[in-house]
């Protein structure tokens, strides 16, 4: 998918939207605040509003053109879009949501057939269901599916997951990756949050003000953005539970063992961990609280704000830690240091 | 002696007729009324929107007397009238066109409450699932505001059958001919010994009102039940 964008949008006000921009790559972010203007371009680009000028170019067609006077219309621009809650027709069954764009698609266009998508989406037993009658998650499986099943050549994500809750969120983010995978459909998926952008996207475009700040990779952002961030760069691990022992859940990760307090029976677990827990010593630390020691390699280090961003290597997996530029300086952190970091059971919070 | 005379009789079917095919003309173009000044942005939208509503502030006589003007034999669109053959003034059709007037802004009024309850996203989903306008018309707006259709059917229909003032004015009141049951009604009050009739009448409008909400209940709880 390549995507060119060069427009203008004023709202009688000091906000405007000027953009200058190309999203290429097959799943491609956009992240921003709010206010920032991902809404309006998500509408811009799907033909629901128009720009005052400029053009936009969605893999050689012009789909909009101030100096030619080319406006296509949403209906024929093959771009679908997931609303940030769902947006179902609640007149419409689960069935008759599905099949809405199906049926207008072309039939020459349809590469997605129904029951395939209604099993990688496990929506099988919601069909009959009338929309009112689903939960959160549910609702935003079918909102999925719905557009999928309109065969668009891009498909537009305005923040899917944000009135999910974290549990929630994992487990469509789980969906959406495996549609994307499974069908191939391009998206650019729209989110203020930078961890959804990590998870969802390999491309992110990051918006200000109505301006392109950066186009970047979602782990460069993060790693930029972790100094200035009031939760630093959040660490994923997926882990195993091996047992539980006392009031702590204990899990595998990579050779080392976690102990973790928001554990469950669960046998997999995915769980966050700011950079800011982790504690570093160039020394093996004597008689710590903290329940997890880990031995790790410096990878490297990076500035970020005020702060400085130590990537550390623990058997093959990686961690971002944080340190203030001080601290750094006194412990003259280096790229192929060993170190260890401590980081206390609590410090885990869970996120499927 | 029967409670109803053959002619009251008439005037019971010709008002259900008059209120039926003036809630049917009316219906579409109350929709599409409502669609418009919903969903579009156009200049001339407060000066219709006033013209469309004004039958609801001026006194119905005004209404009729207005109509008169404009569709008597001297009146401004008469040539056109002239030109297809058609007599409105004093038919029954007049009678119609009285209570399509007057209850028109009744009408659009439920339907555009309906439409400005649509969710402006659902319409934007529509769109980009590939429905045109049209479309997205009769496939997403018209079932989600079908309950406002109902209302203001209802209402316009139980308008229409108690519509007096532009009606005598426009259509006169000629028994089995343009006489519906208002006229009849007052036309029995106004004559010494009529009360039985006018209360007979009066019984029955009642009850074709009655039955007219209740089935508007009934249909717009059903309808709720579905959503």
């Amino acid at each position: 998918m390549e995507l060119t964008l060069k427009v203008r949008k004023g709202f009688g006000g000091p906000f405007s939207l000027d953009l200058d921009c190309t999203a290429s790559g097959s799943q491609v972010g956009i992240f921003g605040a709010s206010g920032s203007g991902k809404s309006t371009l998500v509408k811009l680009i799907a033909g629901l509003e128009k720009p005052e000028e400029g053009e936009i170019w969605l893999d050689g067609e012009c789909l909009f053109s101030s100096k030619r006077g080319i406006n296509v219309p949403p209906q024929r621009r093959c771009i679908s879009l997931v609303f940030q809650d769902a947006c179902l027709f609640p007149h419409l069954s689960v069935e008759a949501n599905l099949m809405y764009g199906y049926k207008r698609s072309g039939v020459g266009r349809r590469s997605v057939d129904f029951a395939t998508l209604v099993s990688v989406l496990q929506l099988g037993e919601l069909l009959g269901r009338g929309v009112n009658r689903l939960s959160g998650g549910e609702r935003q499986r079918v909102a999925l599916g719905r557009a999928i099943l309109a065969n668009p050549r891009l498909l537009l994500m305005d923040e899917p997951l944000s009135a999910l809750d974290d549990g929630l969120k994992l487990q469509i983010i789980h969906y959406l990756k495996r549609a994307g995978e499974r069908f191939g459909i391009p998206y650019l998926f729209i989110s203020h949050s930078l961890l959804e952008i990590r998870l969802m996207t390999d491309r992110v475009i990051s918006m200000a003000g109505g301006r392109v700040l950066a186009q970047t990779t979602p782990e460069e952002l993060a790693r930029e953005r972790m100094g200035g961030s009031q939760v630093g760069y959040i660490n994923v691990l997926q882990l195993e539970k091996l047992r539980k022992m006392g009031g702590l859940y204990v899990y595998r990760w990579e050779l080392e063992e976690l102990f973790i307090s928001a554990g469950d029976e669960e046998p997999m677990a995915v769980f966050e961990l700011s950079s800011r827990d982790i504690i570093l010593f160039t020394r093996h630390p004597e008689a710590v609280s903290a329940r997890n020691l880990l031995k790790c390699t410096v990878v490297d280090t990076f500035p970020s704000g005020n702060k400085v961003g130590v990537e550390l290597r623990c058997g093959h997996e990686t961690l971002i830690a944080e340190v203030v530029v001080q601290a750094a300086d006194d412990l003259a952190i280096q790229a192929r240091n060993e170190i260890y970091a401590v980081i206390k059971a609590a410090s885990f919070r869970r996120l499927s | 002696m029967p409670l109803l005379s053959s002619a009251d009789c008439d005037a019971i079917i010709l008002s259900i007729k008059v209120a039926l095919t003036a809630t049917l003309i009316s219906l579409p173009l109350g929709f599409l009324y409502a669609y418009l000044m919903t969903f579009f942005r156009f200049r001339a939208k407060v000066l219709l929107e006033v013209l469309v509503n004004l039958p609801l502030t001026l006194p119905p006589v005004v209404m009729g007397y207005l109509l008169l003007l404009s569709l008597g034999r001297n009146g401004w669109l008469a040539p056109l009238f002239n030109l297809f053959g058609v007599r409105l003034i004093f038919t029954w059709k007049a009678a119609v066109l009285a209570s399509a007037i007057v209850g028109f802004p009744l009408l659009v009024r439920s339907i555009r409450i309906a439409m400005e309850g649509i969710d402006g996203r659902l319409v934007q989903a529509s769109r980009t699932l590939g429905a045109g306008p049209i479309d997205t018309l009769l496939s997403v707006i018209l079932p989600l505001s079908v309950s406002g259709v109902v209302s203001g059917a209802s209402l316009m229909f139980a308008r229409s059958l108690g519509e007096f003032g532009a009606t005598i004015i426009v259509a006169g009141n000629m028994p089995g001919s343009t006489q519906t049951i208002p006229l009849a009604i007052y036309d029995y009050a106004s004559s010494p010994g009529g009360e039985r009739a006018a209360l007979s009448l009066c019984a029955v409008a009642v009850g074709i009102s009655v039955f007219v909400l209740a089935g508007h209940e009934a249909l717009v709880k059903r309808l709720a039940r579905r959503a």
